[in-house]
């Protein structure tokens, strides 16, 4: 069984890696809906898609959070990626199978995925 | 939603948005009774009389962008047809209990789900507050997760690190096969 004693080995092992974080205005924002609408569209197995590739690549600069409903519920699940001193960047009808895609080509390489985008899907007038 | 930890995620977002420094959640699995119980309790902002009594409605919102909520109304449609009920109790200033009673082995109760995805979605989503306990049993066998206890021993690491996510993983995932061992075995069929 797990224990609440692993947890503050974690603590010791964490904080002698703390000086190798990067700094606070390095800070990636990605940002899933999670209202009633987004979790109904399968907001939960994306967000969880970005912690595992998040962990898989060793990436910690990238700070995972959630907001509501903002009213465009057909095109759930929705994600905000926020690059430091970039423009946010809106995907649509996101999926587990396309967050490893936005990891490595946006957030990695400072790419973002077009075809992905809200103003790509209104371009198509979907 | 199509299944019971898919309604906590959504139903915990309220205690989130009423501000609560607490949210307990329990599903206790009661086979003598045929009985599953699903429980979430807050101490946020709670509701008024006037609105507790509207809020079962798919037209009551406290969003203000548009007048319609489902949240509630949907957790009440699945817990009527699977032989049970919802019931609300809030006071303003205390918070909010929200309990949803389903038929055990009923046809119609929706599955389990991801519980593990949903409590690891919503810590890491609000690292810092709420805290979140989460209580499962049938009969004697138990399971208890408290982020109260997990920030003592964590002190200023936060709950959304990477390793400290992979230890709830593997918590949550033992504790629901021990306390809910009848719902984990379950395969669920809308997925296959």
């Amino acid at each position: 069984m797990k224990t609440i004693a692993e947890l503050e080995a974690i603590r010791q092992r964490t904080l002698e890696q703390v000086g190798m974080r990067k700094e606070k205005d390095d800070v990636v924002r990605v940002v899933v809906g999670m209202a009633t609408c987004g979790i109904a569209a399968g907001a939960r197995p994306v967000m969880l898609a970005f912690l595992e590739e998040l962990q898989k690549r060793g990436i910690s600069h990238v700070q995972v959070s959630q907001t509501g409903c903002i009213g465009m519920c057909r095109l759930e699940p929705m994600v905000d990626v926020m690059l430091p001193g970039k423009d946010k960047v809106t995907y649509v009808r996101m999926s587990p199978e396309k967050v490893s895609r936005v990891v490595a080509e946006h957030i990695v390489n400072g790419r973002p995925v077009e075809e992905y985008t809200v103003t790509f899907a209104e371009k198509q007038g979907q | 939603m199509r299944d019971l930890s898919l309604h906590i995620l959504d139903l915990a977002q309220n205690s989130v948005r009423a501000g609560a420094s607490l949210v307990e959640i329990s599903l206790l699995a009661d086979p003598d009774a045929d009985r599953l119980t699903v429980t979430l309790r807050d101490d946020g902002c709670g509701m008024p009389p006037d609105l507790l009594a509207r809020v079962t409605s798919p037209f009551t919102t406290t969003r203000t962008t548009r007048g319609i909520g489902l949240g509630i109304p949907l957790f009440q449609e699945n817990a009527e047809l699977a032989g049970g009920g919802v019931r609300i109790v809030s006071e303003v200033g205390r918070g909010t209990t929200v309990t949803g009673d389903f038929g055990l082995r009923h046809v119609d109760r929706p599955p389990l789900g991801d519980i593990a995805g949903t409590v690891i979605t919503l810590v890491v989503t609000t690292p810092l507050t709420p805290d979140y306990v989460l209580c499962l049993a049938t009969g004697e066998r138990r399971y208890t997760f408290d982020t109260r206890e997990m920030r003592a021993a964590l002190v200023t690491v936060g709950l959304d690190a990477p390793e400290v996510v992979a230890w709830m993983r593997e918590s949550l995932r033992e504790g629901i096969a021990e306390a809910l061992p009848g719902l984990a075995a379950e395969v669920d069929v809308t997925r296959l």
